[in-house]
C-alpha cells in the first residue's frame, strides 16, 4: 500500500477532486512508541504548557492597568458561568446547535448520497464534474447575504448556508472514496453474487469510509464557522449574535465567555466525531498499522 | 502437434463440468486492438483439478475472468454444468492472488467467510453451520472474530479459501492464489487444496505460473501458448492420488512430467516470434 | 513454429480489425472512456441553460433569481471599474499575506517540535484543543483590537491556514523512513543535510496538501472578514449590494468568487504538480 494515495482519517483529506491527498499520517498514534512515557510525565505534557499560557496570562491580565479587552481567567470563568450556566443556554446555544447538526446532517446525507451516484456511474460525473468544481469553489460566507434576501434571517436561512457550505467535501471525497474501490474486491463481491444495496452497504461506502470520513470532518469544520457567520451577519439570537452584542455594547468578560464557549464547542464536536470515527474506522487503522509493520 | 483437442481420456467417464469453447477475447485499446485470448477450447469433467500454466503475460487472468464471468469475451463460449456463463455464475467461487485485497478489510473472518451465503439468503443456522466447518477445513478455527490484517498473508489466503468452500461451489477457480506467499506456506496450502479437492469433490481449475505447481497439484495440467493464446498442450498427470511434498517431488514420473511442461513452456515463449495472423 | 488450429469457434471470429463491441458485462473492460471534455462542457451549457431559462419561464421569482444573463452581464459591466478589482485586490492580499505567514510559521514551527520529540510531547494538548476552534470565534476580539484594519483580516486568515499546514508538516516529519534515516547517517551526511535531502522531500507533499487546503479555507475567511467586520474586499462589498437590494450585483459577486475559488484551486494544484514532480502519486495521476 503506497502511503501518499491513501486517506487518514484525522485530516481533512482529499477535500479536491482530481488529485489524491498526499499522505497523511496518524494523528493520535505517535504517542504509542517504544518506550512510552510514564503516567506521571505524561500528566505533564498534558498539563505543563496549558497552566503555563494561563498563568503567564493571569500574571499580564492581573497588573493594574492592563488592557481593557484582555480581563483575568477569573473574570472570564465567572462570567461563563453566569452566562451560559443560565437560561441564556437553552435560548442561545441550544438553537444555534440544533441548526449546526441539522445543516450538518442534511449535508451528509446529500453529499454521500450524489457522491455514490457520481462516483459510479463515470458519464454523469465527467459531465457535472465543471459544475461541482465551481460551485465547491464559492467561499461559503458569501452566500449568508444572499440567502437573507431568498429566506429573511429565520432558521431556515441559516441551515441552508450550513448545507450549502458543507455539502462540497462530503460529496468529492465520497466520489473519490468510491472510484477508488479496488477492483479485486470489486470482482469477488460480483462472483459471489453481492449485488445491489448490500453492495453499496458492505462493499462500496466501507471502503470509501475513510475518504468520507475525510470529508465530514472538513464538513464539520466549516459548519461551525457558517453557524457563526450567518449568526453574526444578520440574526436576532443564537450564540454567534449573542457574542457580537457583547462585542458591540463593551461587555468584554462576556464576549470572551462566549468566545470561549465557541472553543469548547468547536473542541467538543471535534472529540466526539474522533470518536465516531475512530468506531467507523477502526479497521482502517488497524490496516494501515498492519501495512507499516512490513 | 497439437494435444489440446478433446483427447478421449479419462473425463468422458464423467460429464463435463465446464466448457470452454473457442473462447477469444480482444482488448479494444483505442487505435490498436489487442487480440489477447485468440481461440481457447477445453473441458474440465466434474470433479477434476486442472493445473492452467503458461508463459507470464500469457492471458491467463483475462481466461480467468471471462470464465468467472467477470468479462465478456469477445467470441467463444464458457459452460458451467450445460449453461451459458453471462455474469458470474452461483455455482462459481473464485479465490483470487491478491488475498488482500480480495478480503473485506473492514469485516471479520467470520464475516467474510458468511457473506456471500447471507447473500445466498441461506438460514442463520446453516450459515454458521458452514463458517465453522469451512474454516475448521482450511485450520482458522481460532481465527473466525480476528479481522484479515491481523493475519499473516498464507492465513489470509485460507480466509479466502474458507469463503469459497463454504461457498459450496460446482467449480472452484483460483487465479495464482499462491503466489504471494512464502514458499513453505505455500507448500502447506497446496497440500490444503489437494485434501479439500478430494474431501468435497469440487471442480478445480487452478491457474498458475508454477510449473512444479501444477504438476504436483493437477490431476490434468493444461499448458497455454504465449500471447494470443491458444491451449498448446494437454498434460495427464499419471502420479498417484495421494501426494507428498517430499516423495512425490522426489518421483521419477513427477520430474520427467515438469520437464515436458517446461519444454512446451519454453516453446510457447519462442511462439512470441511468430508473426500474429 | 505455429501454434494456430484454425476452426470455427461459435462466435465464428470477429472481424479482423477488432471492432465488435464485447457485450455490455458491467465489467471495468468493456466500458468505454466517456469523452470528458464534451461531457463536461454539456453540464455546463445545461447549468447556464437552467440558471437561463427557470426564471425566464417563472419557474422561480426572477426577483430573487435573476436570469444568468442579467448576472452574467452585470459582472462583466462591474469588471471594467476600478472599485471592482479593487476589492478582489484587497480580498486576495489578505488571502497571500495570512497564508504566507501562516506556510512560514507552520513549517518553522513544525520542523523546530518534529525535529525534538521531547520537546513536542508537551505541546501536543494545547495544539489538540486550539486546533479545533473555529477561527471566527476571534471576530469579536479582532474587531475590538484592530477594527476594520487588514490586521483582523490577517490574525483570522493566519489562524484558520496554521493549524492546516502545521499538522500536515508534523506528520511528514513524523513520517521519515527510519531506514532511509539511517542511510544518510551511515553516509555521514549531517543533520542540515539530512534535513535537505532526506527529512524535507518526504514532508513535502503533506506541506502540499496542507497548503492546498489551507489556500481553500484562508479565501473563506478572508472574506468572511471582509463580510463580518466590513474591512474592504469583496464580501464588504456584497454586504453593500445586499443592503442597496442589488440582486443581480450580488449574484455577479457570487460567480466572481466562485472564479477566484477556481483560480486558487488550479494555481494550488499546478503548484503542487510542479513540486512534487516526482513524487508517485503525481506521476501516476499523469500517467492516468
Amino acid at each position: 500500500m503506497s502511503r501518499p494515495t491513501t486517506v487518514e482519517p484525522g485530516t481533512t483529506g482529499a477535500a479536491g477532486t482530481g488529485s489524491p491527498p498526499a499522505g497523511t499520517a496518524p494523528a493520535r498514534r505517535t504517542r504509542r512508541r517504544p518506550g512510552a512515557p510514564g503516567p506521571g510525565l505524561r500528566l505533564l505534557h498534558v498539563l505543563a504548557l496549558p497552566a503555563l499560557i494561563v498563568g503567564v496570562y493571569w500574571a499580564v491580565t492581573a497588573q493594574p492597568g492592563a488592557g481593557f479587552y484582555t480581563p483575568t481567567p477569573a473574570a472570564i470563568a465567572s462570567a461563563f458561568a453566569d452566562l451560559w450556566f443560565s437560561e441564556r443556554f437553552f435560548v442561545d446555544v441550544l438553537p444555534s446547535l440544533g441548526r449546526l447538526l441539522t445543516g450538518f446532517a442534511i449535508a451528509a446525507v446529500l453529499g454521500v448520497g450524489l457522491g455514490v451516484l457520481l462516483g459510479l456511474d463515470a458519464r454523469v460525473r465527467a459531465t457535472i464534474e465543471p459544475v461541482l468544481e465551481f460551485l465547491r469553489a464559492i467561499p461559503p460566507p458569501v452566500l449568508v447575504p444572499l440567502m437573507i434576501m431568498l429566506a429573511g434571517i429565520d432558521d431556515s436561512m441559516k441551515i441552508m448556508v450550513i448545507v450549502f457550505g458543507c455539502v462540497w467535501p462530503v460529496l468529492l471525497n465520497t466520489v473519490e472514496g468510491v472510484r477508488a474501490v479496488d477492483p479485486v474486491l470489486s470482482d469477488t463481491a460480483r462472483c459471489y453474487g453481492v449485488s445491489g444495496l448490500t453492495r453499496l452497504r458492505v462493499l462500496v461506502l466501507r471502503s470509501a469510509g475513510p475518504q468520507i470520513m475525510a470529508g465530514l470532518r472538513l464538513a464539520l469544520a466549516l459548519a461551525i464557522i457558517l453557524m457563526v457567520i450567518s449568526e453574526m451577519f444578520a440574526s436576532s439570537s443564537g450564540l454567534g449574535f449573542a457574542i457580537v452584542q457583547f462585542q458591540r455594547t463593551f461587555a468584554i468578560p462576556e464576549m470572551w465567555a462566549g468566545m470561549v464557549l465557541l472553543g469548547v464547542i468547536g473542541f467538543v464536536l471535534s472529540s466526539l466525531f474522533e470518536l465516531v470515527e475512530g468506531r467507523v474506522l477502526g479497521w482502517y487503522r488497524g490496516l494501515r498499522a498492519a501495512n507499516r509493520g512490513e | 502437434m497439437n494435444h489440446q483437442n478433446h483427447q478421449p481420456n479419462h473425463q468422458g467417464e464423467r460429464p463435463a463440468m465446464l466448457k470452454v469453447t473457442g473462447l477469444q477475447k480482444i482488448y479494444n485499446g483505442g487505435a490498436t486492438a489487442v487480440e489477447a485470448v485468440r481461440d481457447l477450447t477445453f473441458e474440465l469433467a466434474e470433479g477434476e483439478l486442472v493445473c492452467l500454466v503458461g508463459p507470464s503475460g500469457c492471458g491467463k487472468t483475462t481466461l480467468l475472468k471471462c470464465i468467472a464471468g467477470l468479462m465478456a469475451p469477445t467470441g467463444g463460449t464458457v459452460e458451467l454444468a450445460d449453461r451459458p456463463v453471462l455474469a458470474p455464475p452461483p455455482g462459481m467461487a473464485v479465490v483470487f492472488q491478491e488475498y488482500g485485497r480480495s478480503l473485506f478489510a473492514w469485516m471479520s473472518v467470520r464475516d467474510n467467510v458468511e457473506l456471500p451465503l447471507k447473500e445466498k439468503k441461506l438460514p442463520k443456522a446453516r450459515r454458521t453451520e458452514l463458517v465453522t466447518e469451512s474454516l475448521e477445513a482450511v485450520g482458522l478455527t481460532g481465527f473466525a472474530d480476528s479481522y484479515p490484517w491481523q493475519l499473516s498473508g498464507g492465513m489470509q489466503q485460507r480466509v479466502a479459501i474458507a469463503r469459497a468452500i463454504a461457498y459450496e461451489p460446482q467449480v472452484l477457480l483460483m487465479d495464482e492464489p499462491f503466489a504471494a506467499v512464502d514458499a513453505q506456506t505455500r507448500a502447506d496450502l497446496e497440500d490444503l487444496v489437494r485434501e479439500i479437492w478430494q474431501r468435497l469433490g469440487v471442480t478445480v481449475l487452478f491457474v498458475t505460473h508454477d510449473i512444479d505447481e501444477a504438476v504436483y497439484l493437477g490431476e490434468r495440467v493444461l499448458v497455454l501458448s504465449n500471447s494470443p493464446t491458444v491451449v498448446q498442450d494437454d498434460i495427464t498427470v499419471d502420479l498417484p492420488v495421494e501426494r507428498d511434498q517430499l516423495t512425490t517431488r522426489q518421483d521419477e514420473r513427477f520430474t520427467d512430467l515438469r520437464a515436458r511442461v517446461y519444454a512446451q513452456i519454453q516453446r510457447a515463449k519462442r511462439g512470441t516470434d511468430q508473426p500474429v495472423a | 513454429m505455429s501454434t494456430t488450429h484454425t476452426r470455427d469457434t461459435v462466435a465464428a471470429g470477429p472481424p479482423p480489425d477488432g471492432t465488435r463491441r464485447p457485450r455490455p458485462l458491467n465489467s471495468a473492460f468493456s466500458r468505454t472512456a466517456p469523452n470528458r471534455p464534451l461531457l463536461g462542457a454539456l453540464g455546463i451549457a445545461g447549468l447556464l441553460a437552467l440558471w437561463e431559462l427557470a426564471p425566464r419561464l417563472g419557474a422561480v421569482p426572477e426577483r430573487y433569481f435573476p436570469p444568468v444573463s442579467e448576472v452574467l452581464a452585470t459582472l462583466a459591466e462591474r469588471a471594467t471599474t476600478a472599485p471592482f478589482w479593487e476589492a478582489v485586490g484587497h480580498t486576495l492580499y489578505g488571502w497571500a499575506l495570512g497564508l504566507g505567514i501562516a506556510l512560514a510559521a507552520a513549517i518553522l514551527l513544525g520542523f523546530a517540535l518534529g525535529a525534538a520529540p521531547r520537546l513536542r510531547a508537551f505541546t501536543t494538548s494545547t495544539v489538540d484543543f486550539l486546533r479545533p476552534i473555529p477561527s471566527v470565534a476571534l471576530i469579536p476580539l479582532a474587531v475590538l483590537v484592530y477594527g476594520t484594519d487588514i490586521r483582523s483580516t490577517l490574525l483570522l486568515v493566519v489562524y484558520a491556514c496554521f493549524w492546516l499546514i502545521y499538522i500536515q508538516v508534523l506528520y511528514g516529519v513524523a513520517d521519515v523512513d527510519p531506514v532511509a534515516e539511517q542511510t544518510a547517517r551511515s553516509y555521514g551526511l549531517g543533520r542540515l543535510a539530512r534535513i535537505r535531502y532526506v527529512v524535507w522531500p518526504t514532508t513535502l507533499p503533506y506541506l502540499m496538501t496542507g497548503l492546498r487546503l489551507a489556500a481553500a479555507v484562508g479565501l473563506i475567511l478572508s472574506i468572511t472578514a471582509q463580510l463580518i467586520i466590513g474591512s474592504p474586499g469583496i464580501g464588504d462589498q456584497i454586504t453593500n449590494a445586499q443592503q442597496g437590494g442589488a440582486v443581480a450585483l450580488v449574484y455577479a459577486w457570487i460567480v466572481a468568487t466562485g472564479i477566484l475559488g477556481v483560480v486558487i484551486n488550479i494555481g494550488v494544484r499546478a503548484l503542487e504538480r510542479r513540486v512534487l514532480r516526482w513524487h508517485t502519486s503525481v506521476r501516476g495521476e499523469a500517467a492516468a
